[in-house]
């Protein structure tokens, strides 16, 4: 039963992964960005909650309604200026300038607020309490939560993108910018939004991520980064959903090396990892080759 | 070599091809001196400046690894840290079973080199922002294997083996010499793969790669050199860096801060060219020794910079010398000049 | 150009379209060398020439995609050579791009309702589309990489209609299609005509393009070999200035050889 608790806590902590993961998925698919400050970001967003409920004492939760919005606007304008004039210039120097950002975020982070890791409402019975299932399964509440979170944001970005004038935008312009150049649509504009809601989902992940673990300057990297992109690798880029099978096949697989040896937790993740990037880079669900 | 060419309108001229602007001799006897008087410099400095000097050299050499990935393969790994920690880890199990450090040096070079082989087979195919991050899970899944062998320290590291007894300052020489040494053969190596077929394949891929491709040049077998020869540099500065320190712990030879290292260093001095990582590398230096204790401010700062020569200048410093005076310390490509037939 | 045709012409009106002496580079290449043409309201204007002439070179600096080394482009007398492609298009300039490019993950409907996105007021909507392509409504949820080459080239047209263009430039519409198809599809060219817009096409198909046009212009190698009307030219004329051969005669044996 022990087996049947891990596998149950990997499906949760997907739900997580793919809250990192699907802000990365819709960055990569549109503008072609490999953002290396992805998970840095996250942490960000993460250490301004923590700043905004430590100033205005609102309840944990609704630091989300302050810290998402004021993110994404962040995301659209890193996204026309820095992360715009590094596309301009070539591959080389978008991964050069977001490793760069990556460093700059976390020891900016580290030299204002130290090494410390800090949580968000650790004192919440909201995020301390769970329920059994059996004598053996045991969900968190918080778990649950985010996991649902996750479903509705897949759900909410779904409809963005099929139904709504710039979520057509976004897809035609990812798949044909010149085109859509041709058709009067502004790309960098369409660009902007696409990271504005990048950002906005990624901000969500790491104040969930705040309060499932703790936070430091290094999780952005040590962490939030590979698992993001692991479940994009893992579930297939241009599928949404594919990033919650993703982040579900990550984390089950990180149960079940912890429940082999505690101390490998992270390992199983990196080597399934690693084998689904040779084996098959397009992922599970795949709607188009990696470029 | 001399060829003979048929201008548009029918006249011949004849060009030479020669190998730099100007008569790279002095430039040679130059570097053969600014080795020798740094091979003196355990006779008369302290060793507190041998020791930072030892640090600009793991520094040096890793980022004219980085360079050689980046700017002429145009791989960038932001996962080299992981032969850096392989070199450490190499030298610390051999000097574990009894080799003296030093001469483990070169076998852990090899032995890093050796293994960029498989890792090479698992990441050859994939392209730019996949291949960073290949190369980075890399790293970190080598990082967390190692750490789970207790016999060489497991989490937390130990101390390097078989310096028991030895005389300090004689230690300090020594590891300066080895520091010396490594970066003198990384550059000169560099220099001359580059010189060669190599660096002809390399530039042609540079400017269009399916034309390189189309013409026959080995792309692949191009690449895979690249990355082994980064892998024995790192592994080598790695070595260094293990004896340097006298310790190997996993979180410090296997950071990422290496690849920011190696990454910026290389930027701010100029990617694509040789002299490029030796001039970032003194930046880097610089700024460490001023802001050092600010903590992580030289870092931010040389982020920052990193980001700006990347969007502004992308030549970096170096870039910006050359083309005010037109000098290649390290010639490795080719010049068309009219002269007379039959010229040197 | 004779002198009675161009006053002829500017009875119709200001020009709507003018290039003026068009250099463009393909970074060493010289694709266009002194480009110029004036269009009309209401003209099919037609550039021919083989591959490589500079035609579509031409269309895609029109339409703000490449930008001139010198000369200008100006619309309603106004220059507009410094004005990004995706204002162009909202100021009237829509191109059918060479190729289709439909956005392939995207439906029929999809597709022209990106193209109504910043469309202008006119007469253009998508219903109207569906009205003049029959076959189009039924399947408009398809998605577009499924149709064959000669639906996705009436989407294509479709997209850039919907947008109420004033000038629509047609880029090798027969590319890749049977005669049959081109025929039917240049055989909308009186409707849409009949809209109010004016049409300045690419093709690479001379008799097609002696079809449909009122006014032909020849280039070669980046430079104009012939202009009139297609009433005006004999074939001799054509051939002469499409593949060169009058240039070819007069320079040596190491002279540019032309093969279409």
């Amino acid at each position: 039963m022990a087996w049947v608790n891990a596998i149950i806590q990997g499906i949760l902590t997907g739900g997580l992964y793919a809250l990192f993961a699907c802000g990365l998925s819709l960055m990569f698919g549109v503008m072609k960005v490999v953002n290396l400050a992805h998970g840095d970001l996250a942490v960000v967003a993460g250490y301004i909650a923590i700043g905004v409920i430590t100033v205005t004492h609102v309840p944990v939760l609704w630091s989300v309604v302050i810290v998402v919005p004021v993110m994404a606007v962040l995301g659209y304008v890193l996204q026309r200026t820095l992360i715009q004039s590094s596309l301009d210039r070539g591959v080389l120097t978008t991964l050069i300038v977001t490793f760069g950002l990556s460093v700059v975020i976390e020891n900016g982070l580290l030299q204002f607020f130290t090494a410390n890791s800090r949580g968000i409402g650790a004192e919440m019975t909201l995020v301390t309490s769970s329920f059994k299932i059996g004598s053996q399964i045991e969900i968190a509440y918080l778990l649950l939560l985010i996991f649902a979170v996750a479903v509705a944001v897949l759900l909410g970005l779904q409809y963005f993108l099929s139904r709504s004038k710039y979520g057509r935008l976004i897809r035609a312009v990812a798949d044909d910018k010149e085109a859509a150049q041709l058709a009067g649509a502004d790309y960098r504009h369409v660009f902007g939004i696409a990271a504005a809601v990048a950002f906005g989902t990624v901000a969500l992940g790491g104040i969930a991520f705040g309060m499932y673990s703790d936070l430091d300057p290094t999780t952005g990297t040590d962490t939030i980064l590979l698992f993001a992109f692991a479940a994009v690798v893992i579930g297939g880029l241009g599928s949404l959903w594919g990033t919650l099978l993703g982040g579900v096949v990550l984390g089950v697989a990180q149960q079940i090396g912890a429940q082999i040896n505690i101390s490998d937790e992270l390992l199983a993740g990196f080597i399934v990892f690693l084998v689904v990037l040779v084996l098959r880079p397009q992922g599970l669900i795949s709607r188009r080759a990696p470029s | 070599m001399s060829l003979a060419t048929q201008t548009a309108a029918g006249r011949t001229e004849n060009f030479r091809v020669t190998r730099s602007r100007r008569n790279v001799v002095w430039t040679g006897a130059g570097a053969l001196i600014v080795v020798v008087v740094l091979a003196f410099f355990p006779y008369i400095v302290y060793s507190g400046t041998t020791a930072i000097l030892v640090q600009a050299f793991i520094v040096l050499t890793v980022a004219s690894m980085w360079n050689l990935l980046a700017g002429y393969a145009g791989l960038v790994s932001v996962g080299q840290q992981a032969f850096v920690g392989l070199g450490a880890y190499f030298v610390l199990i051999l000097a574990l079973h009894g080799l003296s450090p030093f001469a483990a040096l070169p076998i852990a070079a090899i032995g890093s080199g050796v293994a960029a082989l498989p890792l090479w087979w698992l990441v050859s195919r994939l392209r730019s922002g996949y291949f960073a991050i290949a190369t980075w899970v890399l790293a970190a899944t080598i990082m967390l294997i190692i750490e789970k062998f207790t016999s060489i320290g497991g989490g937390s590291g130990m101390p390097l083996p078989g310096f028991t007894g030895m005389n300090p300052t004689l230690l300090t020489a020594y590891t300066y010499w080895a520091g010396l040494i490594v970066t003198v053969l990384a550059l000169a190596g560099i220099y001359l793969l580059l010189r060669g077929r190599l660096g002809l394949v390399l530039t042609a891929v540079r400017d269009d790669e399916v034309a390189a491709r189309s013409s026959g040049s080995r792309v692949g077998l191009a690449r895979l050199l690249v990355f082994v020869v980064a892998g024995v540099g790192c592994g080598a500065a790695g070595a260094v860096l293990a004896i340097s320190q006298l310790q190997v712990q996993p979180s410090a030879v296997f950071s990422i801060q290496w690849t920011a290292e190696m990454a910026f260093a290389t930027i701010i001095g100029g990617l694509g060219t040789i002299e490029g990582p030796i001039i970032g590398t003194v930046v880097y230096m610089v700024l460490q020794q001023t802001l050092q204790s600010y903590n992580a401010w030289y870092l931010i700062i040389l982020g920052l910079v990193a980001m700006a020569v990347a969007l502004f200048a992308r030549r970096g410093l170096w870039g910006l010398v050359d083309e005010r005076l037109n000098i290649r310390l390290f010639p490795v490509g080719y010049w068309l000049r009219p002269g007379k037939q039959g010229g040197p | 150009m004779t002198e009675p045709e161009t006053s002829q012409r500017q009875e119709n009106g200001t020009p709507l379209l003018e290039v003026r002496d068009l250099v463009v580079h393909h970074g060493q290449l010289r694709a266009l060398d002194g480009i110029s043409l004036t269009v009309f309201p209401g003209e099919v204007y037609a550039i021919i020439g083989a591959n490589g002439a500079g035609k579509s070179t031409l269309l895609r600096t029109i339409a703000g995609l490449h930008r001139p080394t010198s000369g200008s482009v100006l619309f309603d007398g106004k220059d507009v050579s410094g004005v990004r492609p995706e204002r162009r298009a909202t100021q009237g300039i829509v191109m059918v791009p060479e190729g289709r490019r439909l956005f392939g993950s995207l439906s029929v409907e999809e597709n022209l309702k990106v193209g109504a996105t910043y469309a202008r007021q006119g007469p253009w909507t998508i219903e109207r589309v569906y009205e003049m392509f029959g076959w189009m409504r039924e399947r408009r949820n398809q998605l577009t990489a499924q149709l064959s080459g000669g639906e996705q080239q009436t989407v294509a047209i479709g997209r850039a209609l919907v947008a109420n263009p004033r000038v629509l430039l047609l880029d090798e519409l027969s590319l890749g299609l049977a005669p049959v198809i081109v025929q039917r599809i240049y055989g909308m060219l009186p409707q849409i005509l009949a809209s109010g817009l004016t049409v300045l096409l690419v093709e690479q198909d001379v008799s097609q393009a002696l079809r449909v046009a009122t006014h032909i212009q020849c280039l070669l190698e980046g430079r104009t070999t012939l202009e009139g009307r297609p009433a005006d030219v004999t074939a001799d004329q054509v051939e002469a200035a499409y593949f060169g051969l009058a240039a070819a005669a007069a320079a040596g044996p190491a002279g540019e050889g032309s093969e279409a």
